[in-house]
């Protein structure tokens, strides 16, 4: 699967962006994961689903949405830090590592069209405004 | 995930990226990227590890101090997959000789299922069935495999790989409370269920009877692993 991946065709971004001056101990941090969790009282993801949906922070009953079965899912139902690391950012929060946990968190899915325009230019940009309106200051991205 | 870090980044929030795909990683080129070479699908490497998944965190929040990028480095530790290590996972004996085997055993397994269900709180079975509808689903890939035409079988909500999904999630849920080891590797689960299991049988059989119908491409191979 690694290797055919590698194989699939990528977009460029010219003159990227990149933040500086974070002071990660007094950051608010959310996660945005590609494996499409989302809760089971919201809307599942379709196949070829390009949305996105907001987790609650309190929030562990999560389900897996994510199409492909060519990824391990055992690990997420073993222990769904091993994807979705809320646990483990609380943790550094209670140790004064980082600032705060966002209130929510952005889930979508992985396995997007190869142009992925729809989450660079939409989906993507309202998540992330979501998350600016939330405070968030630092994302952590997670695959599956 | 490369490309939502860029989006996220223009935003005005810093972002590091935990990398599965290194390759990806190098031509997307976020922000900041730590790769992980661990099973697919478990991106901070070890369940029921806090110490080693505190210990990628560190060394992806660590990024955050450098003054430019992209950045792209390698955590230390490689995880390789456990599909080949045979998973000691019980199964049911035969109960209703009358019922195809697959049916039998996922009727089996349910009391199982239930208890990891209500462990976990939160079940990924249900895109197509849920737990009660296994068993019958079950029975319409059973008798694709004999030979029905997959068309007018009756398959759960038309779409075989929602029900693959919800047949194979059940099973791997299950086999959280069936198994002999604790923290199965990646994909040894998934081994158990297509290798050791009737059900994971009559997957791969019906999938070979649909593709064998001429049916298009997405609608049998997508109902496994492409390995498989």
């Amino acid at each position: 699967m690694r290797a055919h991946s590698s194989t699939l065709p990528a977009p460029t971004f010219d003159d990227p962006a990149f933040v500086t001056g974070v002071d990660l101990s007094t950051a608010t941090v959310a996660i945005v994961t590609s494996a499409a969790l989302h809760t089971p009282d919201d809307d599942a993801f379709s196949a070829g689903d390009t949305g996105y949906r907001t987790i609650p922070s309190d929030r562990r009953d999560l389900v897996l949405g994510h199409w492909s079965p060519n990824f391990d899912r055992s690990g997420l139902s073993l222990d769904l830090n091993v994807v979705y690391p809320i646990d483990r950012l609380t943790e550094l929060a209670d140790q004064g590592v980082i600032g705060a946990v966002a209130p929510r968190h952005f889930s979508f899915a992985g396995n997007q069209p190869d142009d992925v325009s729809t989450i660079r230019l939409d989906s993507g940009p309202a998540a992330a405004a979501e998350a600016r309106h939330d405070g968030v200051d630092v994302v952590l991205l997670t695959p599956v | 995930m490369s490309v939502l870090a860029h989006v996220f980044e223009a935003a005005g929030i810093a972002t590091v990226t935990l990398s599965s795909i290194r390759a990806m990683a190098e031509k997307v080129a976020p922000p900041r990227a730590l790769h992980c070479e661990f099973p697919l699908g478990r991106p901070l490497g070890k369940p029921n590890d806090p110490e080693f998944q505190h210990d990628v965190l560190a060394r992806a929040f660590a990024m955050l101090g450098e003054p430019a990028g992209p950045i792209l480095i390698d955590h230390p530790e490689t995880i390789e997959d456990a599909e080949s290590e045979v998973l000691s996972c019980a199964l049911p004996p035969r109960f209703d000789p009358d019922l195809p085997p697959a049916v039998d055993e996922a009727r089996g397994i349910r009391k199982a299922y239930d208890r990891v269900h209500a462990h976990r709180g939160a079940t990924s079975v249900g895109r197509s069935v849920d737990a009660d509808g296994v068993p019958d689903a079950l029975g319409v890939l059973h008798r694709i495999s004999e030979g029905a035409p997959w068309k007018d079988a009756g398959i759960p909500g038309g779409n075989t790989i929602a029900v693959c999904h919800d047949i194979r999630t059940y099973y791997e849920e299950a086999a959280l409370e069936l198994a002999d080891t604790p923290d199965p590797g990646g994909r040894q689960i998934e081994s158990w269920f297509f290798e050791q299991t009737e059900a994971g049988k009559t997957v791969l059989a019906a999938r070979q009877a649909i593709a064998d119908q001429g049916a298009p491409f997405p609608i049998w191979f997508y109902m496994t692993p492409g390995q498989r």
